[in-house]
Parts: C-alpha cells; structure tokens; sequence
C-alpha cells in the first residue's frame, strides 16, 4: 500500500501544477493526516494553482473531503481529474447541498420552563408513586381475598435472594461497627469512670436506631438496585409488555412479590444485624473496659426496654417497604436504552437511601415518649 | 482477482454439538455474497468468526491474506478497521445521538479534526438516505428502517473494504426492504466494496447477491451464481430455491433485468 504524496511541479509552459498520487483513503491517511492536510491548505491559497489528482488511484470520501475542504468547497479552476473519481466529489457535493437546521436560540427566559420542566417531573414521580403505592394495596386487598392467585413463589425465591443471602455482608459491617463504636465509647467512659454504662450506650444505640438504619441502607444498596435494573431490563427487552398482554398484572406478579419479600425479610435482618453489632460490641467491651460478657446479657434487659425492639421491628417492616417501592417505581420508569437504565438504577438507590432516613426521623419523632428509659 | 476472506479446514464445536466440520470458503474482492442455509445452520457464527467475535474451534481465517489473531493487538486493531459490520438490530449506541453513534470510530481513530468529522457525518447520513436533521435523533426515537440506516452509515463511517450485513433486510415491510437492497446496492457499486450477507430473505437475495454460498450439513454445499446453484440437486437447495415462493422472487428479478 503506498501512502498518498504531494508534488509540486512546474511544466513545460511555466505553469505550477500540484500532483497529488497514490491512496487516498483514510487508513493510509491516517496516520499523516494533519500534516497532509496543512500542506493542501497552504497550497490551495495560490490560485493560479493547478491541481493535478490523475495519479490518485484510489480515493474514499475522507481523502476526497480533504481536497474539498481545502478547496474551499468548490472545484479549482484549474483541475486534471479522471472520470471514475468524479461520483466521488459528486456525492460531497450533493451533501453539502442538504441544508442544516439551524439549532434552536436560547430563549431569554428559557430557566423559567426549566424549571417549570422540572416541577412537572416531581410531579410526576408523585402521582406515579402514588399510584404505585396505591396498587400494592390493592393488590394486598386481593391476595387476601383470593391467596390462591397471589405469586407466592416468586416471593419466595425474592425472600431468599434478598434476606438470606444479605445475610453474611449485614452480618460483617455490623461486627464491624459494633467494634468500633464500642472502642470508641469505651475510650470517653473510661475518663469519667463510667464503664457500666457502656451496655446501656450500646444497646440503645444499636438496637432501637442504627441496627435498622444500617440494614435498610446495604439492603438498599444491594438487593433496591438490583430490583430496578431488573425490572429496567425486562423494560428494555419487552418482558413487562409480553405480561400485559397475557393479561398478568405486572404489579401484582413483579412489584407484590418484591415488596412482601422484604417487608418480611428487612425486620428479621434487623434482628440479625443488630445481634451480631451487640457481640461485636461485647467483644470489644471485654477487652477494653473488662466488662465480662455475662455481666453484659445479663444487664441488657435491664437497659433496654423491650418497646425499643418492637420500634426496630416496625422500622424494618416499612423501611423495606420503602426500599422496595421505590426501587420499583425507578424501575417500572426505564426507558429501552442503557442510558435511561444507569440513571434510574442510580436515582432509585439514592432515593431510596434518602427516604429511609426521612422515615426514621418520622419514626423518631413519633415514638420520642415510648422506650426512653428515665 | 484477489481474495478478501479465505477460509481453511473450519471446525466450530459448541458442547458436543458441531456446527461446521473442515468448512472451506474464499471470498472475492468485489463480491455479492449471500451466505444461505436453514435455521441454526450456522450463519451468523461464520459471520461473527470472519469478524473475530468467535474463534473457530479448528482451522484459520484470513482477512485481506492476513490471519485474524496474530497476537499484535495493534496489527488486529488496523485489521478490524479495514470492515465495517451491520448488526441485526443495529446496535446502535443508546446513550449516544445518531451523529455520535457515527462520529464514534471517526473519533475513536483520533487523527481527523472535529470540522472534517461534522462534514463526513453529514455526508454518510446524505449517502445513506438520510436528513442532516435525523443527526439529533437518539436511537431509541428512530423507526425500524432508520436505525438499520443510521447503523449502516456508521459500518461505513471508517471507508471500510469489506461490508458484513446480518440480516440487513429482516424486520423491514417489503417496501423499505426493497429500498434498503437498492441503497446497498448502489453503495456497492459506487465504493467497490466486498460484501457479506446472510439472509433469508429471497428478495434480498435476488436483489443483491452476484455469490452465493450455501451453508449445509456442516460445511459450504455450493458456491456460485444464483442461476449455477439452483441447479444443484440436493434436498435443501430445492426446498429453499425451488418452491413457488422463491420461484416468483428470482422471476421478478429477471423481468426487472430485462426492463
């Protein structure tokens, strides 16, 4: 393969001629191209130019709208062509007869339907959220009224994807924090000679806020983005329409399913999660303050009242409940492309992060008489 | 006449299942050809080997005389420029527009300025029948035809040699097929490329190919002209050439030569 080459000449009758040669096509090109085309331009500024293209002997719409471009989109006046490039300038040119559109002016006032855009779009997330929330009732409505019908298998199968197999990653972080925050109360106590209290810090803490919070964020993180994406790609490859049409409710087969699922398993993860955290603390108790273990189950009760339990579990119930819409209501949003599919995927972790800890302000406030040893 | 595609001792394995067994094929520079054969015949992974998605399982590939898998990544990179490949739904890029989905290996490439890609995407889109307006268009807001369209623009965004179509006229009404065949066609003839198609479709078959290559019992059955292959006699060939249906298609083409 042999590159292409410019020559400049000057003939018998004193004209300059330009003779270009060889491959001109983009991969010979290619690895020249700025140079190359530098050295067009600069010649294509002397008129008197000749252009001399018979020696090209292959020419692609790269190398021909080179020359065209350093022409100034149009032919020289003084061209030698042969007759089997001309369809290739030939399509340039009818190409470059086929106006563009010229794109939109910004409006001087166009932040104002942004942000009217934007309200829409809540809007929108509200009522669909709405109606989604809506029709899980009714669905639960329905399933009572008629258990046979509701798909109790593929809850199921969503009850151990999401409960039982988080089991070992909750259990993990929650040793782990369980360690650390004890250390660090640890640490405080020791100055003030408080030691015993350590339990009462602990378990409080664990127990009636961070146990519930914490699994409802790695659950959200976990099992919330994978809900979504799958519903996105079943989206995306036209399961959920192939559902309409057999006349199954997708509510009722693919959100009631995932919504049950971890209503059920969020509270049993808080249960499990908030156990581990306390012997993660106890380990660290015993090593820092010295504070025997049977000493520690055995004042845990006593700290503890047994409404804060009732609390966890009743967040769990709707954090998962929560988690669970609204990786849902992302999901059912996913438009069939990849990009729609990572947006949602991230919003509806995101949200879902976000409403959790809403609600357990919600739950703070409204259970601030109940539990609270005085 | 030089060969594009040269296919020796091909064995592909699939489990336990063999698809082709000591599969020869050579494919001319110039060439129409039309892969045929039935359902799972294995078509589309003789494609997807010729590009290098698959590696056979036995035997060799060469590309323009030069072997797919050298082991030089920068040798196979330039080799798989020199193809462009039209997929069977497009696979067209959804989170770009239709003027970055063609853009892409123009920009990929890394040595062309943004002017002279912006007058190329324009110049792709008019050859492939499109408005410089559609270039704004996301994938997912574009009809059937359009997205084979804008992905055919984009198999030819790098001035390839050779041109492999899956498929190019399936999930089109009979009358974008048919424009779709013509514009192939007349890119055919105007760019001097190679092609490679695997159909089903007779009309397109009729409409296109000058080769065809029939794909059967694990290897090519027959590899010839329209007109030379259906005079082979084996049971396939006459179910898929001969009956009423393909009859009237491989008329129609005549009576259109004849006009």
């Amino acid at each position: 393969m042999s590159g292409a080459s410019v020559v400049l000449e000057t003939d018998a009758e004193g004209r300059r001629w330009l003779r270009l040669a060889g491959e001109w096509r983009l991969m010979a090109l290619a690895t020249r191209y700025a140079s190359l085309n530098a050295d067009l331009i600069s010649h294509a500024a002397d008129p008197e130019l000749g252009w001399d293209i018979r020696g090209v002997h292959s020419l692609d719409s790269v190398g021909a709208m080179m020359l065209w471009r350093a022409w100034g989109h149009r032919f020289p006046d003084n061209l030698a062509t042969r007759d089997d490039l001309e369809p290739v300038f030939a399509r340039l040119y009818a190409a470059s007869k086929l106006k563009e559109a010229a794109p939109q002016p910004r409006l001087p006032l166009e932040w104002i339907a942004t942000l009217g855009g934007l309200s829409l779009h809540m809007w929108r997330h509200l009522v669909d959220f709405t109606a989604l929330v809506g029709q899980f009732i009714l669905d639960v409505g329905h399933a009572i009224r008629a258990p046979r019908e509701a798909p109790w298998r593929e809850s199921s199968a969503n009850l151990y994807k999401s409960g039982v197999r988080a089991m070992p990653v909750t259990a993990l972080v929650g040793f782990l924090i369980g360690i650390v925050l004890s250390y660090l109360s640890a640490l405080q106590l020791k100055n003030f000679g408080a030691d015993i209290f350590i339990v009462n810090i602990l378990g409080m803490g664990i127990i009636r806020e961070l146990g519930p919070v914490l699994v409802a964020v790695l659950v959200a993180g976990r099992s919330g983005s994978a809900m979504t994406a799958q519903l996105g790609v079943m989206r995306v490859t036209e399961e959920i329409d192939a559902l309409a049409t057999m006349g199954v409710s997708r509510s009722m087969r693919l959100v009631f399913p995932k919504v049950l699922a971890l209503a059920i398993a969020m509270p049993l993860l808080v249960l499990w999660t908030s156990a581990i955290a306390l012997m993660g603390g106890m380990v660290s108790a015993q090593f820092q303050l010295d504070i025997s273990y049977g000493y520690f189950i055995e004042t845990l009760p006593k700290v503890v009242p047994v409404a804060n339990l009732y609390i966890a579990l009743a967040k769990g119930v709707t954090f998962g409940i929560m988690v669970a819409l609204v990786a849902c209501h992302f999901g059912l949003r996913v438009r069939p492309n990849t990009e729609s599919l990572s947006a949602n995927t991230t919003a509806s972790v995101v949200s879902s992060i976000t409403v959790v800890i809403l609600v357990d302000a919600v739950f703070a406030i409204a259970t601030r008489k109940i539990g609270l040893p005085i | 006449m030089t060969a594009v595609i040269e296919i020796e001792h091909l064995s592909t394995r699939f489990g336990e299942h063999w698809v082709h067994r000591d599969l020869n094929l050579v494919i001319d520079k110039g060439e129409v050809t039309a892969l045929v054969g039935g359902s799972g015949s294995g078509k589309t992974t003789l494609l997807r080997q010729m590009i290098g998605l698959l590696s056979p399982t036995q035997g060799q590939i060469r590309l323009f005389g030069e072997p797919l898998f050298t082991g030089n990544p920068e040798q196979e990179r330039n080799l798989r420029r020199r193809f462009g490949m039209l997929f069977q739904y497009g696979a067209l890029y959804s989170s770009f527009n239709v003027f970055q989905n063609i853009a892409f290996p123009l920009r990929e490439l890394g040595v062309v300025d943004e002017d002279l890609i912006h007058d190329l995407v324009m110049l792709k889109l008019s050859m492939v029948e499109l408005l410089p307006r559609h270039a704004w268009l996301m994938p997912s807001e574009l009809s059937g035809g359009m997205i084979k369209r804008v992905a055919l623009a984009r198999a030819l965004s790098m001035e390839p040699e050779l041109l492999l179509l899956d498929e190019p006229t399936a999930g089109l009404d009979p009358d974008r097929s048919e424009s779709f065949v013509r514009l192939i066609s007349s890119l055919h003839k105007q760019l001097g490329l190679t092609v490679v198609l695997v159909t089903h479709d007779l009309d397109t078959l009729a409409g296109l190919a000058t080769c065809v290559a029939v794909l059967a019992e694990q290897r090519i059955l027959a590899l010839g002209s329209i007109d030379d292959i259906m005079k082979v006699d084996h049971p396939f060939i006459r179910n898929f050439f001969c009956c009423d249906r393909a009859q009237r298609a491989l008329q129609s083409r005549i009576s259109v030569e004849n006009q």
